[in-house]
């Protein structure tokens, strides 16, 4: 940014050497005139003519009718007027620099085969820490109070808690085996963590850090979401094809709904209107009616130049208003921004290799997701619906959280 | 004084006035620019050529890119994206070469009498040339960003205005360069030679197209000639002054090639060397 308001002072003096340039020329131009016109005909007679020649010059020439006074006056004025604008575009490019800077955020994604934590500073958009954690870290996730983040580490079958300042692992909380995904209610007191392996959700009193129940779901239960209210927790089984509706009072299933082949993510609207659900393989987004539990429409994606089979809707992001939200296309290498009322797909941006998870800078002015493949988190700019950059990080990231430190 | 100077039938090149020098510079940029404005098939190809690679050949290759991130870019692009700076060199190294042609019309139908009879330096008078045919071709590269902005080729909007001092004087390098190929062209038949063995090696073993790791891959002792090649860091030095950045060993190449062509063309034109030496096969 530093570069905004230099090349601004560049500009300023450039102007203002214009502006003193024609000052002291001014008056000289019209001295010259007529020796000016003598050598140009003496030019023009040894050459013998050409038609176009002329023509231009004498339209370049001074006008000699021009009074010396005013005309100086006048390049004073506009000298005036130039340094107005140019100290007005220098205004402009410093504010613009003063703006950039975010509120720092610090965002922590899960690298699942690397085996860490990498912790990226908003500010600069740098890896400022590297934490190691337990095997195959995925389902991340701050707690409420903004104090620690949970990491699911499935190979080690526990859920491990980080101290988000000091950056180091000083808990850990049980779960099922191979948790993979998990959401919290809003008061930041129970857990419930998806067991990839056991079909099972399990439930955790995050005050005291114990299991207090398990819920019976579908085969490799994976998204987990709870509608605004907290009354219902929405968990999708990748290989049963469903929506499990699960009531967090009873702790029991009260509706199925099917959506396409193998859902990973579901995604409440703020107002709990709409339920988003993506499926990898069926390679849409399910838009489901909350209190009718059925699917209402789908979203279709096509990439121009991909195979259909490459288009695999994983990670869902919806912003407040809901008016747009964001689906992360797998190996299509893109993000859809789709449009919240209309369902329809809007453009798709271009990110690293195997776009996973997503999530939003608590302002909502930047949206990070993770490229798996290519090692990767990809930062887009929210407004402008554009990426702006992408930053390494560890082996396959996976899952991603931000905060305010 | 001035009176003695006016009536002086030869006036001694070392007495003219800033003034005389604008005046001599507007006369050949306007004289320039409005032949480019009638011109409008010339405008109209200018902008089709790197359109034509935009549309069709970047499409083809969407797939090609997207795997690394190289300076002066912070993220995955598309083929596109990539190419944009590359075409805006193409569109300058075109236009060099096209004034070129035009100085060997020039030359063939005696126009160019009229511009070097005058008695400003001649070196003057040929960086005027240059001066202008730059500026037409920063128009050219100017309306071809307006077309690409459509086509979702959105750089910063500060690097619009960071872009033109790169553009000014890649157009000087390359206008320089056909100014010195044209003084050895006697006809305007020879110019196809130039398509062949100056336009294309320069532009395709370049790093318009593709990125130098990728040619690397390919063969290294390519991706040293396309180092070597002035039109790479032409190129690269655009890219980076479009993403507001400064690649300083492009400019110094840039520079310096700038310097060593122009040098080159005034000698070349020299009456005493070039142009005379040929002059009377052209006019007589």
């Amino acid at each position: 940014m530093h570069s905004v308001a230099e090349v601004a002072g560049w500009f300023e003096e450039i102007i203002k050497e214009i502006g003193k340039r024609e000052e002291s020329l001014a008056p000289k131009l019209e001295l010259h005139v007529n020796h000016e016109q003598r050598v140009h005909e003496d030019g023009l007679e040894r050459a013998r003519g050409n038609g176009d020649e002329i023509e231009s010059s004498r339209r370049l020439r001074p006008r000699p009718e021009e009074p010396a006074k005013g005309g100086r006056l006048e390049g004073r004025l506009r000298l005036r007027r130039y340094v107005g604008i140019a100290a007005y575009l220098l205004t402009a490019a410093l504010s613009l620099a003063a703006i950039t800077p975010a509120s720092a955020y610090v965002a922590f994604v899960s690298n699942e085969k690397g085996n860490t934590v990498s912790v990226i500073d908003t500010d600069t958009w740098t890896v400022t820490k590297t934490i190691k954690v337990g095997q195959r870290p995925r389902g991340i996730a701050f707690t409420r109070d903004g104090k620690f983040v949970m990491v699911a580490v499935g190979d080690d079958d526990t859920i491990q808690v980080i101290d988000a300042k000091k950056m180091e692992i000083v808990d850990t909380l049980p779960s099922g085996p191979d948790p993979e995904l998990f959401a919290q209610d809003a008061q930041g007191k129970t857990l419930y963590v998806a067991n990839e392996n056991d079909n099972t959700v399990t439930v955790l009193d995050l005050e005291k850090r114990v299991r207090i129940g398990d819920v019976q779901v579908g085969v490799e239960p994976e998204g987990m979401m709870l509608s605004p209210d907290g009354k219902i927790l929405i968990c999708t089984s990748e290989t049963t094809n469903m929506a499990h509706f699960i009531d967090t009072a009873t702790r029991k299933i009260v509706a199925n709904v099917l959506v396409d082949a193998r859902p990973r993510y579901a995604e409440f609207k703020t107002d709990g209107s709409e339920l988003w659900v993506s499926a990898e393989i069926g390679g849409t987004v399910s838009i489901i009616d909350p209190a009718k539990r059925e699917v209402t429409s789908k979203i279709k994606f096509a990439v121009p130049g991909l195979r259909s089979e490459a288009i695999q809707p994983v990670g869902i992001s919806l912003t407040k208003d809901g008016k747009t939200g964001f689906v992360a296309l797998g190996p299509a290498n893109r993000v859809a921004v789709v449009d919240g009322t209309t369902h329809e797909v809007k453009k798709y941006l271009l990110v690293g290799q195997r776009v996973w998870h997503m999530e939003f800078t608590p302002d909502e002015k930047y949206l990070l997701v993770t490229n798996g493949v290519s090692n990767d988190v990809s930062v887009i700019d929210v407004a402008a619906q554009k990426v702006i950059k992408t930053i390494q990080v560890g082996e396959l990231p996976w899952g991603i959280t931000i905060a305010q430190p | 004084m001035s009176v003695t100077t006016v009536h002086n039938p030869a006036p001694t090149r070392s007495g003219f006035s800033a003034g005389e020098y604008i005046t001599c510079l507007i006369g050949i940029v306007w004289r320039e620019g409005l032949r480019f404005l009638h011109q409008r098939e010339r405008f109209i190809s200018a902008l089709v050529r790197p359109l034509v690679w935009l549309f069709i050949f970047a499409a083809g290759f969407r797939q090609v890119l997207g795997i690394s991130i190289i300076p002066p870019y912070e993220t995955y692009i598309l083929y596109e994206v990539y190419i944009a700076p590359g075409l805006m060199a193409m569109i300058q190294l075109f236009n060099g070469m096209q004034s070129s042609l035009s100085m060997v019309y020039d030359r063939e139908m005696g126009n160019m009498r009229t511009l070097l009879v005058s008695p400003l330096p001649r070196g003057y008078l040929l960086f005027c040339k240059l001066l202008a045919g730059t500026a037409v071709s920063v128009l050219q590269v100017y309306a071809f960003l307006i077309i690409a902005w459509f086509w979702d080729i959105t750089p910063p909007p500060m690097g619009y205005l960071t872009v033109l001092p790169a553009l000014i004087l890649s157009g000087l390098m390359l206008g320089a360069l056909g100014m010195l190929i044209s003084s050895g062209i006697k006809q305007l038949e020879n110019f196809a030679g130039v398509m062949n063995f100056v336009i294309f090696p320069m532009f395709f073993a370049s790093s318009a197209l593709y990125p130098l790791w990728r040619v690397e891959e390919g063969s290294p002792w390519l991706a040293y000639l396309c180092e070597a090649n002035p039109f790479t860091h032409a190129v690269e030095l655009i890219r980076f002054a479009l993403y507001g950045k400064l690649n300083w060993v492009s400019l110094a190449v840039v520079g310096g090639c700038t310097a060593v062509f122009m040098i080159g063309a005034i000698l070349a034109y020299d009456p005493s060397r070039g142009f005379v030496r040929r002059g009377p096969g052209g006019e007589a």
